[in-house]
């Protein structure tokens, strides 16, 4: 059997004393965490281990003895095994170091000599890191070796309060801190958070934000941030390292947001940006219907020399082009609000870049009502003619469809049913292409401003959902989001154990993002891309996302 | 470093190292030759010389830019994330394998699993294109089902020696394996 012992790299020059650590359970494994030094008093060292193992909840005990080649003396030996009886123990290990080796020597006593193997860590960074997958099950001891490595060493953190000015009973050598800093600033700040905190849950609370409509992507925002503040707030402080972490990742992302809400505001408000872009906003929407007039009396003309039926053509097209008047003289009216319109949405940018472009994606949906418009008018007058044709095909071949049972059946019609119905269905498919190049061309339009809307919610999404700070902890602190381990050999001398060194694997970027991404009502296409296209191609009207919150029926 | 010299499955030569630290640890390195000089430039010049075909027709300089930039990105990310220099497979009995690989750009990537995990390490066969290769692969346990395989992880997965050097390192790897149950 090979035994392992984890030994923290800070204990490596620490004076004789003492190891104490914790032996893992399942497996043949010890922990060090820390080197108490000669002299002490027996007793003292067994309350201290009591107290700090009440207070950290893992099972310390002392290990075995730790000495350094300068106190390498006769009679050493003899009172390194009487140790043994003062701390009683199953197994009791003889860590020694001897001049001109840099490994250390090891034996264990009472027991078959086996083979032992030194991990080397680095107890600061075990102690912070966070081992993924995350688990937050209790310790189980058929759990693996690493994670429970990781755990004692994560939870004995009373063992590391006692530092090294410390004048107490006892000297210990194991990772300490610089000694305890504090800020004001810091401080301060906390203080003041609780009351905040307090504030803001007693406004969302009277705040009706329930009932605000969802059609509108500002109202989802709003409502998305409202829930994101709520849980901020929330007088409970975060258990565990995923709740701390989604906390910590939505206040970065609110922070983040309302920096760069406040720089398009500055950027709006200075130089008279927004009387520009009102200038520009107007004659836009014009030279929009302009073109699209052309399109239409394009289309009322022998479009790509197809050749259509005059008649429905010239309806339609007027019905259009009608349409189109009616909306410039809108547009028109509009003209002298725009800018004051634009000056207070452009205030909405103080709340977060997101809300600015909810409420230009909202904007863009406003402005381009008229091909909405122009989209469903096409979309049913296809649609009808495709059922039509569907049943009157259907009574061509002597078949109807039966409601009840939801199947074709097959149907004796009268001579004069079948007259009409093939007369309609002549019609019908002679006025087809008409209907179609109308639906095509005002199909693909929608479908314009439908991925021009689409890039917008995604880019909401997004800057909702990236977890930057997740993804910051991982550049500056790479240890504190593990995958597992590394090993690598530290020293390989003859007749010592094996020494390994365990470093930590960071995480990589792209599973920080996955594990730590913010869950959202995420806008994403409820289709997929062949339903779609059957949708589009029977002519049902698309939408481009659906919110989950969309009741069906 | 010096080390045993084997042929990938295309032929081309790489090195073998096998380093025993311990009675129970041992490390597997293969190491892949360097790109050839000569594939460089040939790629260089070829891209260069049709960018120069192109620029002499549209006499737009943009062209020649674009296709330096091209070479040198291309040139970058190849290294960075397609070429495998060296790939180690190190062995702890009692503890678990560490697969690391390091890219010709320095990069290292590493993976360990614990020993726990592991059911065994096996030679498999497998359809590579047109022929059939073997590889050196991880079985991994199941967590529920002790006895079933969850997943493999395939072992030198960039460098592909062939059988006569897997067998070798299978040996030593299965030599330690038996020891630690």
């Amino acid at each position: 059997m090979v035994l392992k012992i984890f030994y923290p790299q800070c204990c490596n020059l620490a004076n004789s004393g003492l190891l104490i650590g914790s032996w893992i359970q399942g497996h043949n494994s010890a922990v060090v965490l820390a080197v108490v030094h000669y002299p002490f008093i027996p007793g003292q060292v067994k309350r201290y281990i009591q107290q700090v193992s009440t207070a950290s909840g893992v099972k310390l005990s002392v290990l075995g003895s730790w000495s350094l080649p300068s106190e390498a003396e006769k009679g050493v030996e003899n009172f390194l095994r009487d140790l043994r009886t003062i701390f009683p123990q199953d197994r009791w290990l003889q860590i020694s170091r001897k001049m001109g080796q840099t490994g250390f020597n090891c034996s264990i006593l009472d027991r078959s000599q086996g083979t032992i193997l030194f991990v080397h860590y680095d107890q600061r960074n075990v102690m912070l890191s966070q081992l993924h997958p995350i688990q937050t099950e209790e310790l189980d001891p058929s759990d693996s070796e690493l994670r429970q490595v990781f755990q004692i060493v994560s939870l004995s953190q009373p063992l590391f309060l006692l530092d090294r000015y410390d004048d107490g009973p006892l000297k210990s050598t194991h990772w300490q801190s610089g000694g305890q800093e504090a800020s004001i600033i810091v401080e301060l700040l906390k203080m003041a958070s609780v009351p905040l905190c307090l504030t803001i849950s007693c406004l969302l609370h009277l705040l009706p934000l329930n009932f605000l409509c969802s059609k509108l992507s500002t109202c989802v925002q709003l409502s998305y941030r409202s829930d994101h503040l709520r849980a901020l707030s929330s007088p409970k402080t975060a258990v565990g390292h995923s709740e701390f972490m989604r906390k910590a990742n939505v206040l970065v992302s609110i922070l983040v947001d309302m920096a760069l809400g406040f720089l398009l505001m500055y950027w709006l408000y200075s130089d008279n940006h927004i009387s520009m872009l009102a200038n520009a906003l107007v004659p836009a929407a014009d030279h929009v219907a302009k073109e699209l007039e052309e399109l239409l009396q394009w289309l009322m003309g022998a479009p790509a020399g197809l050749k259509m039926n005059r008649a429905l053509d010239e309806v339609l097209g007027r019905f259009f082009l009608y349409h189109i008047h009616l909306w410039i003289s809108y547009i028109h009216l509009m003209s002298p609000f725009v800018e004051t319109i634009l000056w207070y949405g452009g205030l909405s940018a103080g709340l977060g870049l997101s809300f600015a472009l909810a409420l230009l994606s909202d904007m863009v949906a406003l402005l381009t009502f008229h091909i909405y418009c122009f989209y469903v008018y096409g979309a049913r007058l296809y649609c009808l003619k495709i059922y039509g044709l569907s049943s009157l095909w259907r009574l061509f071949r002597g078949k109807k469809w039966n409601v009840l049972r939801q199947r074709v059946d097959s149907c004796s019609y009268d001579l004069d049913q079948l007259f009409i119905g093939t007369l309609l269905f002549t019609i019908l498919l002679f006025l087809f292409p008409t209907t179609a190049l109308y639906y095509l061309v005002f199909t693909l339009l929608r479908l314009l401003v439908v991925v021009l809307q689409g890039i917008l919610h995604l880019t909401v999404d997004l800057i909702n959902s990236l977890p930057l700070f997740a993804v910051a902890l991982r550049l500056t602190r790479f240890y504190r989001l593990a995958e597992g381990v590394k090993f690598s050999v530290l020293c390989d001398e003859p007749d010592t154990p094996l020494h390994l060194l365990m470093e930590i694997n960071p995480l990589s970027c792209a599973s920080v993002i996955k594990t730590y991404r913010t869950p959202t009502y995420s806008c994403y296409p409820k289709d997929s891309w062949t339903n779609l296209v059957k949708k589009l191609f029977v002519g049902e009207l698309i939408y481009p996302w659906k919110h989950k919150t969309i009741k069906t029926d | 470093m010096e080390g045993e010299s084997f042929t990938d499955i295309n032929g081309t030569p790489i090195f073998l190292d096998c380093q025993s630290h311990s009675t129970f640890c041992r490390e597997f390195t293969v190491t892949s030759p360097k790109v050839p000089v000569t594939k460089v430039i040939v790629f260089t010049c070829s891209i260069w010389l049709l960018a120069y075909a192109v620029f002499l027709f549209t006499e737009d300089t943009v062209v020649l830019t674009s296709a330096i930039l091209i070479t040198l990105v291309s040139m970058m990310l190849y290294v960075h994330l397609v070429k495998v220099e060296q790939e180690t497979l190190f062995i702890i009995g009692s503890l678990g394998v560490q697969m690391s690989s390091s890219y010709a750009s320095g990069r290292e990537t590493t993976t360990f699993i614990e020993l726990n995990k592991i059911k065994d390490i096996v030679i498999n066969e497998a359809i590579y294109m047109h022929q059939i290769i073997y590889y050196l692969c991880v079985l991994l346990k199941d967590p529920s089902d002790p006895d079933a395989v969850s997943s493999v992880v395939p072992l030198f997965q960039s460098s592909k020696p062939r059988l006569n050097c897997l067998m070798k390192v299978y040996r030593s790897c299965q030599e330690i394996l038996s020891k630690c149950p």
